[in-house]
């Protein structure tokens, strides 16, 4: 086994010695505390850079949630809105329309007692004129037939009588 | 090889001089075909490494593989140690990519372009070079954060005092024994698996050199077996990896929050 047959050689084991320390400080001090701190650095930071963009994605899509419920319930709010204004608007114009007609109905109603009180004005002016003919008419026929004179005043209370009944 | 065609299945693990360096008192140092190799390991991990430096928010499949190991040991680091492993998470993933590594480069087909490969892992002095510094690492760590009362890992939670005279010893031995099974688990594996191909590729060569109809006979067995032993392999090259960085941690873990 020349693995212990040669430590017997002058040179066998401080060659080994030398070389191994020489090659694995090289190892060590380059590799291992030059060169893996750097690679382990760019393995945090990119585990890092991986949590704070999760995080960011997931906070965009909270406020993204929260701004579609807001967006919900404002149009809900302008839904809810135009339906009163509709309304509103509805009830004025029945009320405007009911005031107007009571207006129209209040203006035909005075026309009307207006009409009515000339139609009876006429007709008692009428009346009256038809009484005064009447009572001439009743007194020329009384002088024409029995020559007796009736005064006016008497003929315009018998056509009276007759006519009231 | 050795002489008359016979494979020798420890030769693969001889480490062969290439050129001497200098001297540490009366010990030479040379450049060695293990020192290579851990060289090429270092410098393969180095550019494996750098695709995965392009930092970019959106990872490329370079770096999502590079990223995927570094995220492995972290991970095991935290859920073994703690928010306070991250601190030990450079250690700990220096030594799991590396003898990943090592063990993988040993493994791979290079003796197809005439390249011997080397498993620098299958060496008792790397491997126990590599423990004693990890547990070094535990026992400073541990007296560091903790002092004296470290010794209290000793006595497991809910010991009766009754027994008081045995468990702290057997607790004191199975944690002095931590570095040697760290690196004997290590170099054993890989010796054991290497050494298992090397035995089946000598029966398709001694098969067929004994007559044509024996290599058949015996070559073709011996080639489906060793081509799902070389999945196994590999999966062992990671496992024992895995398994080096698994308990450095578990033991960084006693050393720092002291159960």
């Amino acid at each position: 086994m020349p693995q212990i047959s040669q430590f017997a050689e002058n040179w066998y084991a401080a060659s080994q010695i030398f070389w191994v320390l020489l090659t694995f400080g090289f190892v060590f001090f380059v590799i291992g505390r030059g060169m893996l701190p750097k690679i382990e650095a760019t393995v945090d930071a990119r585990d890092r850079k991986v949590a704070d963009d999760l995080a960011a994605a997931k906070a965009a899509h909270a406020a993204a949630d929260a701004l579609e419920e807001s967006y919900r319930q404002q149009s809900d709010a302008s839904r809810a809105a135009a339906q009163k204004a509709v309304t509103d608007a509805k009830d004025k114009a029945a009320k405007d329309a009911e005031k107007r007609l009571a207006k129209v109905d209040a203006e035909l109603a005075d026309k009307l007692s207006a009409a009515e009180a000339d139609v009876s004005a006429a007709r008692g002016s009428a009346m009256a004129e038809i009484e005064s003919v009447a009572a001439e008419a009743a007194g020329d026929l009384v002088a024409r037939l029995s020559g007796v004179k009736v005064a006016a005043a008497d003929a315009k209370a018998a056509v009276k009588a007759v006519l009231h009944g | 090889m050795a002489d008359q065609g016979k494979v020798d299945p420890m030769h693969q693990f001889e480490v062969q001089k290439m050129f001497d360096m200098f001297h540490v008192g009366n010990h030479e140092v040379a450049f060695t075909t293990s020192a290579m190799w851990m060289v090429i390991a270092g410098l393969l991990l180095w550019v494996f490494m750098i695709g995965g430096m392009k930092r970019q928010l959106v990872p490329g499949r370079w770096q999502v593989a590079v990223e995927g190991f570094t995220g492995f040991i972290s991970g095991m680091m935290n859920a073994n140690i703690g928010p306070e492993g991250r601190k030990y998470t450079p250690y700990v993933f220096s030594l799991f990519m590396f003898i990943l590594m090592l063990n993988v480069l040993g493994l791979m087909p290079l003796g197809l372009f005439g390249v011997h490969p080397f498993t620098v892992t299958s060496h008792f002095a790397i491997t126990g070079v590599l423990a004693i510094l990890s547990f070094a690492i535990v026992l400073i760590v541990g007296f560091w954060r903790h002092g004296l009362h470290f010794f209290s890992l000793f006595v497991p939670h809910g010991t009766p005092i009754w027994l008081m005279w045995l468990i702290p010893v057997i607790e004191l031995v199975s944690f002095l024994v931590r570095p040697f099974s760290l690196a004997l688990r290590l170099f054993v594996a890989m010796t054991a698996g290497h050494v298992l191909m090397k035995v089946f590729a000598s029966f398709i060569i001694d098969g067929l050199a004994a007559s044509p109809a024996i290599g058949i006979g015996v070559g073709i067995p011996s080639l489906a077996l060793m081509i799902g032993i070389s999945g196994l392999e590999l999966l062992v090259a990671g496992i024992q990896a895995y398994v080096f960085a698994l308990l450095t941690s578990l033991y960084l873990n006693d050393a720092i929050n002291l159960h």
